[in-house]
This record gives structure tokens, C-alpha cells and sequence, in this order.
């Protein structure tokens, strides 16, 4: 007989619960398997009825983020093996309002993300023929923030966006940076005013809480950090310089 | 069919969890972040301690006399305590945590680890620290 390990998961059915509650499951410890198996066990073999979002399986869709244990993780990434003893508590993100169980309603940051236009911005295109050429280096500078799945694990992670709901956030900023710091980008002055406004980058205390979470590597914080200096630095040089150098 | 489909939005009850009063006792890095936060206030009572020497030496020698008096009250000498520990909280983590994640130093094409930046940071401190300490007893 395989060893078990206990799922505490919390559950909110909206047309039951005023509150969410939690339900214990034992599922098989097997040494393969991530908390994300263990949820896909319950909903196959023991409850059909239980709520949660997932697709790949391998880090990389950005679905499946939790608070496992009371951390933010993917689930797909987190080991059953590692949580052990149990029981392991599965909960929704926090930050977020819960629309089922363990899923989650995202909608704020889809509202923001576009607003720091997280695209190549050219002032005139190339023709159709030619290429952006970029060096290693000039990829570089920029790859570590294009590594982003937007599975929300920062902002569940962030007290200030836990406590003030109008912060652009920890991965729309840095997916900011990603096309600021991109050199076929020509668009970072139009990504300013939403970046350096009061709930902007400014609203970040830098508790880097947001970068410990990222499970890609990311370091929004670091990249907040350093928008922070750009934006200064562009303040200094609107108020310093005559308007037709800047 | 006849006519446009209606549709009704969804309205679902969403579970909005509300955060905690104490939520920055969940965490050591929470706590630490608060703690860092608070100790800006220690920070700008230190501004304004120099200040007061700095008015009181230029006053003379009995304001001066006056000063020291005061400050070695034991409600001062408690406060600037206190005042210190947060100071050191201050610069340590600002440092030796946080500006080596926040700067992106580049060297011949790569970027420099968060921890020689903050060694860079520790070496400096120390040379400043050895200036003063040359400056008040030299």
C-alpha cells in the first residue's frame, strides 16, 4: 500500500458558502508527483465537484498559481514529497477575490497590463524585406523580463497590492521593462505616465517579496527598482534641460 | 431564431478575503519591511538631533553645555537607543539588501552578482566610517 498524504484544500461554493471552509482529501504520496497531481486525483477519483485552474503542467501557461503551505506557488511545481509530512494546505491566491474554490478573478491586472503597453512600439515601421537586427548583448538586457507567465504569484505575494487594489503591480511593470529595455522598442516614453504615476512605481515600498515568489526568475522588484532611477532621472532632465534636447 | 439573444451578466458572489490588521506579522520579510519602513522616522529624528547640536555649539558654550545636559537625560539617552538600532536596521538592509537588487551594474558585458555589489557597498561604508572617525579623533 503507498503511502498517503493529506490535501487540506480550501473550498468556496458561492451558492452554498458565505465563507470559504476547508476539506481534507488523502491522496497517494508518490515521489512524481506535484501538488497539481494531487488536485487532479481528487477531481478524478474522490470529488468531481472541487474548482481550479490549470494547463501545462510544466511552468509555463501560469495557470495553476496557489498559496500552498502559505506560500505563493505553482502547483505544478511544488512537490508532494517536499511538503511532506502534511497535511499540505491548499488555498487560493491571495490578493485576489475567489470565484470558486481555488480559482481566482484576475480581472484587475488584465484591465492594467495593457495600460503600460506591453508590446514593440515603432515610431515607423520597416519595410516588410528587412529585419530588427539585436545582439546578444541587446537581448540580454531585457530576456530576464520577457520570461514572465503573468501567473499572478507576485501580486499575491504583494502587501502593498494587498492593501491598496490601484497599484499597476509587481509583473505589469516589469513586463514594461521588457519593452523598454527591448532596443527594437521605440516606446518607452509613451509607457511613462501610466509607470511614474503615484500608483505606479512609486506605490512600491520595496519589500521584494514580489521577486522571492516569481518562480521564473523574473525580479520585478529589481526592475521597479530601476524604473525608479529612469523615471527620476527623466523628472531631472524635464525640469533641468531646455524642451528641444531631451 | 427571432430577434437578438439576450444575454444576462453573470453576477457571481465573489469571496473578497480581507487582509488582516496584524498581516505584517505573517512573514519575517513583512516584519522586516515594516520594520524598515518605521525606521525612517528614527532616521530623521537623528537629522534633527544633529541639527540641535549643531545650533547649540554654534550658540556658544553654555547652550552647548546646555546640550549635553540634555541629551544625557535617561529618556534621551533611551530613545537614542532605540534610534540606533533602527539606524543600523536602516542602513544594513538598504545596503547590503536592497540596493544590490536594485542596481544593475555592468562590467565588460555582464552583470555584476548582488553580492559584490554589495561588498562594494560594505568597502565604501567602511572607508566613510574610517574618514569620520579620522576627522573626530585625528
Amino acid at each position: 500500500m503507498a503511502d498517503l498524504i493529506t490535501l487540506r484544500v480550501t473550498r468556496y461554493r458561492p451558492e452554498n458558502d458565505t465563507e470559504p471552509t476547508t476539506q481534507d482529501y488523502e491522496i497517494p504520496l508518490r515521489k512524481e508527483w506535484a501538488v497539481l497531481d494531487g488536485l487532479n486525483h481528487i477531481k478524478d477519483h474522490l470529488d468531481g465537484t472541487l474548482s481550479y485552474r490549470w494547463s501545462c503542467r510544466m511552468g509555463i501557461c501560469g495557470s495553476c498559481g496557489m498559496t500552498v503551505n502559505g506560500e505563493p506557488r505553482l502547483t505544478c511545481a511544488t512537490f508532494l514529497e517536499d511538503c511532506a509530512p502534511g497535511p499540505i494546505r491548499v488555498e487560493p491566491l491571495r490578493n485576489f477575490p475567489v470565484i470558486r474554490d481555488l480559482v481566482v478573478e484576475i480581472g484587475d491586472f488584465m484591465r492594467k497590463l495593457p495600460q503600460v503597453k506591453p508590446w514593440v512600439i515603432r515610431e515607423e515601421e520597416a519595410s516588410i524585406d528587412s529585419e530588427y537586427l539585436q545582439t546578444p548583448a541587446e537581448l540580454d538586457q531585457y530576456k530576464q523580463f520577457s520570461m514572465c507567465i503573468n501567473c499572478m504569484l507576485c501580486y499575491s505575494a504583494c502587501p502593498v497590492y494587498a492593501l491598496d487594489k490601484d497599484f499597476l503591480g509587481p509583473a505589469a511593470i516589469a513586463l514594461a521593462q521588457r519593452y523598454n529595455l527591448d532596443s527594437r522598442d521605440q516606446g518607452s516614453a509613451e509607457r511613462m505616465d501610466v509607470l511614474s504615476a503615484a500608483e505606479g512605481i512609486w506605490s512600491c515600498t520595496f519589500v521584494g517579496e514580489c521577486t522571492t515568489a516569481c518562480p521564473k526568475g523574473v525580479d520585478p522588484a529589481g526592475a521597479i527598482q530601476r524604473y525608479k532611477f529612469t523615471a527620476a532621472m527623466e523628472s531631472l532632465k524635464a525640469f533641468l534641460l531646455p524642451r528641444g534636447t531631451r | 431564431m427571432t430577434g437578438k439573444a439576450q444575454y444576462t451578466q453573470f453576477h457571481p458572489r465573489w469571496y473578497r478575503p480581507r487582509v488582516p490588521v496584524l498581516w505584517w506579522l505573517r512573514r519575517r520579510s513583512y516584519l522586516l519591511f515594516v520594520l524598515r519602513e518605521l525606521s525612517s522616522v528614527f532616521v530623521a529624528w537623528f537629522v534633527v538631533f544633529l541639527l540641535l547640536l549643531v545650533y547649540a555649539v554654534a550658540q556658544g558654550p553654555q547652550d552647548y553645555q546646555r546640550f549635553l545636559d540634555w541629551s544625557a537625560a535617561p529618556g534621551i539617552i533611551l530613545l537614542n537607543a532605540v534610534a540606533l538600532s533602527f539606524v543600523v536596521i536602516h542602513s544594513v538592509t538598504w545596503l547590503f539588501m536592497l540596493s544590490p537588487h536594485a542596481m544593475a551594474v555592468r562590467l565588460r558585458g555582464r552583470r555584476l552578482p548582488a553580492a559584490a555589489i554589495g561588498a562594494g557597498n560594505l568597502v565604501a561604508w567602511v572607508l566613510v566610517s574610517a574618514i569620520v572617525l579620522f576627522l573626530v579623533l585625528g
